[in-house]
């Protein structure tokens, strides 16, 4: 199947087409643009990323493994008597766990973010002409004539029919 | 804010502006004017100012690699350090440079969550900073040590001593992970930042450098799907940077608050290190902004309002420092203690007075300079006040450090202390290291987000007038 690439110029004429199309019942495949567009996940029919939920696990069992490493080495492994102070100084244990609960966090939302999003050192990019730069490019899922006129009718500036559509994120 | 007129002193005449808001952006530009404007500079020859800049900076971390491995084959006894203070410029230096990168998280996290778009222009640079900054502290517990090359000794490994752990309840414990986290969170935060604007330079170059910035941004190509997750991943880091960051500098604190040294032995100190640290890292991102938006040409993207902007949180947190001081001053007198009563009375009036006033000064007295709007918007006299703060902020540590430990409680053990030669070409060297850095992150990497430069761009503007969305994208997309 082939799909239409459609360059605008401007975000807002990019956000308005992806949702006529929508609208109209064309499936939008991706869109390249050089900055996060405002409204663009709703027009395209993005659902929310679920990152959060990894991030939060994430943060409790980091924050747990602190706690418990800690409360291991000191209780159970070698009791040492510093100070008097209790072998489980829970109090004091807690700013450990708490900066490696959000070391953790932080390294494991941003590795679950680069491979969900198949991004990695070295990748080989196919970039749009442009889309890093100052052009918005929409990727339909059709070569219906009335999709390539309704992009025009958006503002696109060109519109090119292409067997395989530029290889983008997942 | 009825501050929207600012934009006729100085600046070019804006079409279509908002009546409510000011442009984030002074000059009225394209997309692709806004990427020539910040790709520019990595792609011109360097000028000379940034080669002489480069010289003195790179000389002054020569100075500072020869007395550090002095003092390593030497041993610490090239310091000025006695048996009565046993800390002194190199943990100044250390809290110093801590205190310097939380106004770089500041700015990337703190006031992304509170929305504040001004910060978008600011924020590459100031994080860049942070992470230069840290840099530069870490390296003075290590040395520190004594014996730097057993420096793995402070992290809990498996060993043949027991295995022997490290011992959790010690605040200097908590340094190494408070300091070793907020590291690579920092580091993480900002190249993710920066991903989508190595794609943007990697997409206008050629050849081995194409290949170079092909690597580095991780084969990015501008996906709408994968802009939306990145949206979620920015939130969630600012969300975790924001308490890391007064984490990091009350953990600092705590090395001090939770000895028994009158002076050190107070319960306000994670406040008013926090306060402290983003009241003299906003001093030195000044510093470090003025200087380079005149050299780089981007006056109309780090505009007198950010500047202004920041110089009013340097007015918030200076009165925040002030206050402290105060405050410790009437607890030493309300708490009936009679060695903190001394220790206070000598810090002011002791033989350490002159750094003591020299603190007042510059970290009380001069800020208030700022309730001027003209000082405020004059980048000269902004320049010269951030000096100032800078100064009085190291100072602080200084005199908190020295002052507490010089004459404790027994004035059997009262002693003195003055800097070697080694230690103030270390501190010198400290300056080095950072001023090499950022200039080489200004010349190689996009200095200011163009991603979140190219969001705002329309912002306060009319229809026609700009490129974007009125409101930036990124804040909202990921709610």
């Amino acid at each position: 199947m082939k799909r239409l690439t459609a360059v605008f110029e401007e975000a807002e004429q990019l956000v308005e087409a992806a949702r006529q199309a929508r609208t109209a019942g064309y499936a939008i495949a991706d869109a390249f643009v050089p900055f996060a567009v405002h409204g663009l996940d709703e027009a395209m029919g993005l659902r929310r990323s679920r990152l959060t939920w990894v991030c939060f696990a994430a943060a409790l069992t980091g924050g747990t493994l602190a706690m418990s490493f800690q409360l291991w080495t000191s209780v159970s492994s070698w009791p040492l008597n510093v100070g008097g102070k209790p072998f489980a100084s829970v109090a004091a244990f807690l700013p450990v766990t708490f900066e490696l609960t959000v070391l953790t966090a932080a390294l494991v939302s941003a590795g679950t973010f680069f491979a969900r999003s198949r991004l990695f050192p070295g990748k080989r990019a196919t970039p749009v002409p442009r889309a890093t730069d100052d052009r918005f490019v929409l990727v339909v899922d059709t070569d219906a004539p009335a999709a390539e006129a309704l992009m025009r009718q958006a503002g696109a500036v060109e519109v090119t029919a292409v067997a395989q559509a530029p290889e983008g994120g997942s | 804010m009825a501050e929207h007129h600012r934009a006729a002193d100085g600046h070019v005449a804006l079409p279509a502006v908002s009546s409510l808001r000011q442009p984030l952006v002074t000059a009225p530009r394209t997309l692709a004017a806004i990427t020539d404007d910040i790709v520019g500079p990595m792609n011109r020859r360097p000028t000379w100012k940034w080669g002489a800049a480069f010289a003195v900076a790179v000389s002054l971390l020569l100075i500072g690699v020869g007395n550090v491995t002095y003092e390593i084959l030497a041993g610490i006894g090239t310091w000025g350090l006695n048996r009565t203070v046993g800390w002194a410029f190199d943990i100044t230096n250390f809290v110093f440079w801590v205190g310097i990168g939380h106004a770089g998280t500041l700015i990337s996290a703190i006031l992304f969550l509170f929305r504040q778009k001004w910060r978008t222009s600011i924020n590459r640079s100031a994080e860049a900073m942070t992470l230069f900054a840290v840099m530069c502290a870490g390296v003075f517990p290590l040395i520190h040590m004594g014996r730097p090359w057993l420096a793995y000794f402070v992290f809990p490994y498996p060993n043949t001593r027991g295995s022997l752990w490290v011992n959790f309840r010690s605040p200097l414990l908590w340094d190494v992970f408070a300091i070793s986290t907020y590291f690579t969170v920092s580091a993480v935060f900002w190249y993710v930042g920066l991903i989508p604007d190595l794609a943007t330079v990697r997409d206008r170059s050629k050849g081995l450098k194409r290949r170079l910035f092909g690597w580095m941004s991780f084969g990015w190509t501008g996906s709408a799907r994968v802009w939306s997750r990145y949206e979620t991943l920015y939130m969630l880091l600012a969300g975790l940077a924001t308490p890391l960051v007064l984490s990091v500098h009350t953990i600092v604190s705590m090395d001090f608050a939770t000895s028994v040294i009158p002076g050190w032995h107070t319960t306000i100190f994670p406040p008013y290190f926090v306060a402290g640290a983003v009241f003299s890292g906003f001093a030195m991102v000044l510093t470090l902004m003025i200087v380079a938006r005149k050299v780089m040409g981007f006056e109309h993207l780090i505009t007198l309002r950010h500047l202004e902007n920041m110089a009013k949180i340097i007015i918030v947190t200076g009165g925040i420092v002030g206050l402290a001081y105060g405050t410790e001053f009437f607890v030493a007198w309300y708490s009936g203690s009679a060695y903190e009563r001394f220790t206070f009375i000598n810090r002011a009036t002791g033989p350490f007075a002159w750094a003591y006033w020299t603190m007042v000064s510059c970290n009380v007295i001069s800020p208030q300079l700022l309730w001027f709007k003209r000082l405020r918007t004059s980048p000269v006299a902004l320049f010269v006040l951030s000096l100032v703060i800078n100064v009085g902020m190291w100072f602080e540590r200084f005199v908190i450090i020295v002052t507490s430990l010089h004459r404790d409680f027994l004035p059997s053990s009262w002693g003195s202390y003055a800097p070697t030669r080694v230690e103030v070409c270390t501190m010198l060297g400290s300056f080095g290291l950072f001023f090499t850095l950022f200039l080489l992150f200004v010349r190689v990497l996009p200095a200011i987000s163009i991603g979140e430069v190219k969001a705002v761009l329309g912002f306060a503007r009319g229809a026609g007038a700009g490129h974007g969305a009125p409101a930036p994208a990124r804040q909202e997309a990921a709610e």
